[in-house]
């Protein structure tokens, strides 16, 4: 009966959450008990570190206009939940393409910053779990997520549209099925819900969206690919050494 | 091969970026569905929802008098989550922007690589 009672509750909250643009693997203070969220935190604060430093040593001034324009787009971007067969919705999380346009290293402070606002300034994931949230949503999106478009890219070639486009859709949708995965274990460990049935759930929800996630990453990422391919953080390279202002042939 | 794409071809290149960000917050944002998204999704399924602090420490921030989630409080329903996409997605890109301006060095000290990244062989990033 106090569960019956308790779950009127949360419905009555959960549907007065559901008038609002939701995000696709927030997760809420409670979820995540203390090892778990720490263990997060700490992964969260390391690699923030790191990529502080390897921003300070690497990047030349025009980053910073960009890491501030690609953070609004992902803050943007993320309220736009589109829906998903089955009535679920998903949203772009945004780490591969903050990978692609500005690298691992400023691509996660961007990631950082945009949920830090969504979790102090709106209360759109808690705050105790946001290095759950920061990793899962944005770093592993700027880690594994850069590192496997690159891979692609370079195998495919580095500087055709093509090799960017495979590498693009692959990475953005491996990085949000990783994460649904990793999401899945840490409220699996935390003892909120048992591993099996949430890993079968995340997974199927996430192979969906994350389809979603490679096809807006990529329009957004080819588009940039053929205006100006000067912004990504791994430009092609020009086929005519001489001429620094032509753009790119694909 | 440096300073040849001028300032002011960057400058559009931003705030067109800027631009389509708040268009996508202020007018889109009213559009997206109402379906609860993936792991909402899954806590209802699997009945562990009501495990979500009611209390979280984010409702006793200042900002909570302001916005209620995202939507901001005081004002008339329609234009409650337009604001909060405009008040976001500015405080995000003013963060960010602030962010990098302390982090990254130099006001154009290198005149060779106009690019963000080391022109370098692809295989050899810094710190793999």
């Amino acid at each position: 009966m106090v569960t019956v009672v308790l779950h009127n509750i949360s419905s009555n909250s959960l549907l007065h959450w559901m008038i609002q643009p939701q995000l696709a693997m927030h997760i809420p203070d409670g979820f995540l008990n203390l090892p778990i969220s720490l263990v997060t935190w700490v992964i969260a604060i390391a690699l923030i570190a790191l990529s502080l430093n390897r921003a300070q040593a690497e990047y030349q001034e025009r980053a910073v206009p960009l890491m501030g324009v690609c953070a609004a787009f992902i803050f943007a971007a993320q309220m736009i939940n589109f829906p998903i067969p089955g009535g679920t919705s998903g949203h772009l999380l945004g780490g591969t393409l903050a990978g692609v346009l500005l690298g691992p290293w400023a691509g996660s402070l961007v990631m950082a910053v945009v949920f830090i606002v969504q979790a102090v300034v709106f209360q759109d994931g808690g705050i105790t779990v946001l290095g759950a949230n920061i990793t899962n949503m944005g770093l592993i999106g700027t880690f594994c997520g850069y590192y496997l478009y690159r891979t692609i890219r370079q195998t495919l070639g580095r500087d055709s549209w093509k090799g960017m486009a495979v590498g693009t859709a692959v990475a953005a949708w491996t990085s949000v099925f990783i994460a649904s995965i990793l999401c899945a274990v840490q409220i699996s460990v935390s003892g909120t819900v048992p591993f099996a049935v949430a890993m079968s759930a995340m997974a199927f929800w996430h192979l969906l969206i994350g389809i979603g996630e490679a096809l807006i990453t990529l329009v957004t990422v080819s588009f940039i690919w053929r205006t100006r391919p000067d912004m990504l953080y791994d430009p092609p390279r020009k086929r005519r050494v001489s001429d620094s202002r032509s753009l790119v042939q694909r | 091969m440096s300073d040849n794409l001028s300032p002011s071809r960057n400058r559009a290149f931003f705030i067109a970026g800027l631009g389509v960000a708040l268009l996508i917050a202020v007018f889109l944002s009213p559009f997206a569905s109402k379906n609860p998204d993936g792991l909402d999704r899954v806590s209802q399924d699997l009945k562990f929802d009501h495990k979500a602090a009611e209390d979280a420490p984010a409702r006793k921030l200042p900002f909570a008098k302001i916005f209620d989630e995202y939507a901001l409080k005081g004002v008339p329903k329609a234009v409650a989550t337009p604001l909060a996409g405009l008040a976001g997605t500015l405080a995000t890109f003013g963060l960010a922007w602030g962010i990098g301006k302390l982090v990254v060095r130099g006001s154009g000290s290198s005149p060779t690589d106009d690019q963000v990244s080391p022109d370098s062989e692809p295989s050899d990033q810094p710190l793999d």
